[in-house]
């Protein structure tokens, strides 16, 4: 029989955390922090409505673009709460996550051969689905000296005749660096010098501890040169609903849209009927959570500076991303030994890019005492290294 | 009161057992700053007191409890406060409030047994001055208490990875 596995996903390289999936799956006590997802469960009220809408026998296809109700909300949404403004109509489509919003963006832009720069470390799914739409990721490299912003420097560097489009997502996984609005204008600057387009992935934009979010659409030369990504799943704790959305000028809009009907049909209309809940009446919940993940992050990050672990303080989404370097191991052999000797799983950094080696990504969106009870481990780790 | 204290009264109240060095890192503050906010709060009395959520159902000490509901006439010039501050007295009162609505004011009273809290009413509740009316209300099982839900609920395994 011949071999029917495309070489195009022959290409895509296996999860450089399948090995620890392992180790852990075979581990009754394991604290993990290797989730990247809300530890709470999604607000009642969100719920509610949701099973509400399912015994009134809502359970259709919905317009591909989403409910008119839901586009609506999100517009209004993210006029008031980041001052950027898109038309439900013709700017927003609603999707299965950000992953499929990431997956459509990148697609309706990128030609083969077109360079699309990642600043990295960063989520595993964009530079696969570069290489699934016939682009080439060019990785553009975040330090920890710059507290993990994305420098204009390393941008300008990175940038070659065949550059079309940058992807940055802010606040960030894996390191919740965070960028401000200095930090975007002269990000900026490059973009249109270069008539380049920013994909920009705000999914944690809600978990911003220390000032406001800064959404680069609110830069008028940036507007119409950005495609904005957002969603629900990390700030009402909604993973497991699949509702994101994707946000651009209409032209780029009308060519997503077009991938969207074919590979998805539509986001998933409880889902849907979840998200207009959670933007109506989910606020009060939302701000409860993100307040906690700050008093999570308060504690974790000083007890792993404690520790020696060197962490800067993450001003947005929920991990922190110490460095290992100090116990001479890789990031690799930390989160290993770690695994098998004290049951408490983080990912390794270089598997989020090459920038992230020498770092662990630890989420914090466990329970306190969880987290005590790690760092407790992590110490007896360090301890036994000794 | 400033967000700083507003942290810490919340912080307390989930768990008043919290070393005062962990609540400094929490709430991104100096521990002299935390013992001087919460001194004053108590001063101030804003922190009435530190106590346990108990289950006393699971607790298993057979006692048993009431709502109990009361029409009562005001006072000129005292309004509810006098005749609330006797019923207050009574150990068996376990709260007080005073309601908007068909009653006035409302009362959850404990006793070792329904023969005693059925007593507590008839004998010293029912013949106060100015109480016109009682309704009495037998608590048949707590599901939620300040805030905390005592059923158990088995957690929903999440995947130990994800990006």
């Amino acid at each position: 029989m011949r071999d029917f596995v495309s070489k195009r996903a022959r290409a895509i390289p296996p999860s450089g955390i399948r090995k620890f999936f392992d180790i852990a799956q075979t581990m009754e006590d394991v604290i993990s922090l290797g989730v990247g997802e809300p530890d709470f469960v999604t607000p009642w009220c969100v719920c509610e409505a949701s099973i509400y809408s399912i015994e009134q026998g809502s359970t259709a296809y919905t317009s591909n673009k989403g409910t008119p109700q839901l586009r609506d909300a999100i517009s209004r949404y993210l006029d008031s709460r980041f001052s950027t403004r898109y038309d439900p109509e013709a700017e927003i489509i609603v999707t299965c996550g950000v992953s499929e919003a990431a997956d459509i963006a990148i697609r309706a832009v990128t030609d083969p051969g077109d360079e699309i720069l990642v600043a990295e470390p960063c989520y595993v799914s964009y530079n696969p689905c570069v290489s699934l739409a016939g682009g080439a990721p060019v990785p553009v490299l975040c330090r920890a000296a710059d507290e993990f912003r994305l420098t204009a420097d390393a941008l300008a560097e990175s940038i070659t005749p065949k550059t079309k489009a940058l992807i940055a997502n802010f606040p960030n996984n894996p390191t919740g660096g965070v960028m401000e609005e200095a930090d975007w204008r002269g990000i900026a600057d490059i973009l249109v010098d270069h008539d380049l387009l920013l994909i920009s992935d705000e999914v944690y934009a809600e978990l911003t501890y220390d000032g406001d979010h800064f959404s680069p659409a609110r830069l008028p030369e940036l507007r119409d040169r950005t495609i904005t990504l957002n969603g629900f799943s990390k700030a009402f704790a909604m993973t497991g609903w699949r509702i994101g959305y994707l946000c651009a000028p209409p032209e780029i809009t009308a060519a997503a849209l077009k991938i969207h009907q074919y590979v998805a049909l539509c986001a998933p209309v409880m889902g849907q009927i979840a998200a207009y809940e959670a933007l109506r009446n989910g606020e009060a919940e939302k701000d409860a959570m993100v307040q906690e993940y700050r008093l999570r992050r308060n504690l974790f990050v000083d007890g792993l500076n404690n520790l020696g672990l060197a962490c800067h303080v993450p001003k947005g989404a929920f991990y922190a991303f110490p460095s290992v370097e100090s116990t001479g191991m890789t990031d690799v052999e930390f989160a290993e030994g770690l695994l098998r000797e004290q049951h408490v799983a983080v990912v390794p950094g270089s598997a989020l890019g090459p920038s992230g080696a020498g770092h662990v990504r630890c989420a914090y969106a466990v329970s306190r005492d969880d987290l005590k009870e790690a760092l407790s481990r992590m110490g007896t780790f360090l301890e036994s290294l000794k | 009161m400033d967000e700083k204290d507003r942290i810490l009264l919340h912080l307390l109240e989930e768990n008043c057992r919290t070393p005062e060095k962990e609540l400094a890192v929490l709430a991104e503050m100096s521990e002299e700053d935390v013992k001087d906010r919460i001194g004053r709060l108590e001063t101030d009395g804003v922190i009435r007191r530190y106590g346990a959520v108990v289950d006393w159902e699971r607790a298993g000490d057979g006692n048993v409890a009431a709502v109990l509901e009361l029409k009562v006439s005001p006072e000129r010039d005292f309004g509810y406060d006098r005749i609330a501050e006797r019923i207050a007295r009574f150990p068996q009162v376990r709260s007080l409030r005073l309601m908007t609505g068909a009653y006035d004011l409302q009362i959850l009273v404990t006793g070792p047994s329904m023969h005693e809290i059925a007593r507590f009413v008839s004998e010293q509740i029912a013949p106060m001055d100015r109480i016109r009316e009682t309704a009495t209300h037998i608590i048949m099982k707590t599901y939620k208490e300040n805030g905390t839900t005592f059923a158990g609920r088995e957690e929903v395994e999440r995947l130990p990875y994800s990006f």
